[in-house]
């Protein structure tokens, strides 16, 4: 938990998500080093880079999954991981990050859905036992949900018997049933097999186009970065190296670091 | 009759044979009955065993550090001593503090307890083996702690160790004999009172056994199907 020391600000007036000064250490090692990020309502952000760099540990945080060493991460104006208290910030309370976490879902890498339940009970676990909603009114909204992602024939079928592909499309549909205003993808694709990425990135490209969701995406896959990222940051040992646009980044990166990278994964790719 | 006739009698039973059918047909209700305070024995056990368990798994892993250790402390002790001792305490031994309970109660509550600590730990594994991934998933999706308990790690934690905990209940079943020991007359007991008033153990204890059998066997043979239904799941 960051001390209650820290200098507090104020939220960021234009910005959703906001990370000021944000440490995390595992013992010695800096996963994130006093990192600077504003995202403005709306806006897609991909954020690329090495492995290790602090990509997955930035959404972390943001999910409250794991607290922040140092610095306040703000949310819709609010600080995540604290509460206000006159002047300072102190740690915040478990019914906090509760009220917070209503504003954030996140997509994992390696899917994580619950297997022991339906596709369907998937999706409406958290609007029924979170949100209070009515068993049958959030089996209509998950419905919807599903067939958005294209699954509306698989809502009895347990995540055991999907493909990777169809597992990552009902893990979207479980993080939108709760109506986030902020989206995290970590690496969507990268435990799928190359036939299924395009599956996933299709869902996730049609949502990106609906506009009004923000969205944080940790991806390996460039050339989808470039297409639907409105701003791509570029990971390196905790810091971001550079960030802009994303032909800026991937046609004429200033520094020398990022250029490195992208020769490194487009040759590859 | 004298008395060395009476002896030749009931040692050497006519025909020559060892083993009597008709005396052992003749105890079999009373060692059924037996058999039925066994069973309920093991059953209000299990019963016992299997919730308080439970609740020792979860106090075990409380943020608290009050409440976590004295947990652990209480079942390391348990587990570290006789049943036998725990038995003797429970029956003989609370009276002096003022808390009288029955043979039965005692007796079922002294197994429970000793079960518990054991499937306490059966629990923790099964809870230990649930995937991080699925904690990660319940907070991403924002159910309460108890939610998150009820809804995603037990119901996949517990199916994983059901064999296990029902090789406990057929452990704890073939213990149930230690509660003669504080009178509860169950179907040792019965075998040893027919034996000392007939001096016919043979056929009394061959029952006992066999009839254990007869339980436990059944019982075992259901948990390794439900072993590897689970294991092909």
């Amino acid at each position: 938990m960051p001390p209650s020391s820290h200098t507090p600000r104020s939220a960021p007036s234009d910005a959703l998500v906001s990370f000021d000064n944000v440490t995390k250490r595992y013992g010695d090692l800096v996963v994130l080093d006093e990192l600077q990020i504003d995202v403005a309502p709306g806006e897609k952000v991909a954020i690329i880079g090495p492995s290790g760099s602090g990509k997955s540990t930035l959404l972390r945080l943001l999910m409250t999954l794991e607290p922040p060493t140092d610095g306040v991460i703000w949310v819709d104006g609010e600080p995540l991981w604290h509460l206000r208290k006159g002047d300072a910030l102190v740690p915040a309370n478990d019914k906090h990050l509760h009220q917070m976490r209503m504003k954030i879902g996140m997509v994992f890498q390696s899917f994580n859905l619950f297997p022991h339940m339906t596709v369907l009970r998937n999706v409406t676990e958290a609007p029924i036992h979170v949100l209070g909603m009515k068993k049958a009114e959030a089996e209509a909204e998950a419905r919807e949900l599903l067939q958005m992602v294209g699954l509306e024939d698989k809502i009895g079928a347990y995540p055991g018997q999907l493909s990777g592909g169809q597992q990552q499309r009902v893990g979207i549909a479980r993080a939108l049933a709760l109506q986030p205003k902020v989206m995290l993808f970590d690496e969507p694709t990268s435990a799928l097999d190359p036939e299924l990425v395009g599956e996933v990135l299709g869902v996730i490209r049609q949502l990106a186009q609906q506009g009004n969701i923000t969205m944080l995406l940790v991806t390996h896959e460039m050339r989808f970065a470039r297409e639907i990222a409105d701003r791509v940051a570029f990971f390196d040992k905790g810091k971001i190296v550079e960030a802009g646009p994303p032909e800026e980044i991937f046609t004429e990166p200033k520094q020398e670091r990022t250029r490195k990278f992208l020769k490194a994964v487009l040759e590859a790719g | 009759m004298t008395h060395a006739q009476v002896l030749a009698q009931t040692t050497a039973p006519p025909g020559g044979t060892v083993w009597d059918w008709g005396f052992a047909l003749e105890i079999l209700p009373e060692l059924l009955r037996a058999l039925v305070v066994t069973v309920q024995a093991t059953v209000v056990a299990s019963v016992l065993a299997l919730s308080l368990g439970l609740a020792l798994a979860l106090l075990r892993r409380s943020k608290t550090v009050a409440i976590r250790l004295p947990v652990a402390g209480f079942i390391e002790f348990i587990r570290s001593t006789p049943l036998l001792v725990h038995l003797f305490f429970l029956f003989y031994a609370l009276p002096r503090l003022g808390i009288t309970l029955g043979a039965f109660t005692a007796g079922v509550i002294g197994l429970g307890v000793h079960y518990a600590t054991y499937t306490s730990e059966v629990y923790r594994a099964g809870i230990e083996g649930v995937a991080k991934g699925q904690w990660e998933a319940a907070t991403a999706v924002n159910l309460s702690p108890r939610r998150t308990w009820t809804g995603v790690i037990l119901p996949q934690a517990i199916p994983a160790v059901l064999p296990s905990l029902g090789n406990y209940i057929v452990a704890m079943f073939k213990e149930t004999p230690l509660l003669f020991a504080i009178t509860v007359i169950e179907v040792l007991g019965a075998a040893r009172i027919i034996g000392t008033q007939s001096f016919r153990y043979l056929e009394a204890f061959t029952l006992v056994g066999l009839l254990f059998f007869l339980v436990s066997y059944p019982s075992v043979l259901l948990l390794r199907r439900l072993e590897a239904r689970l294991a092909t799941k």
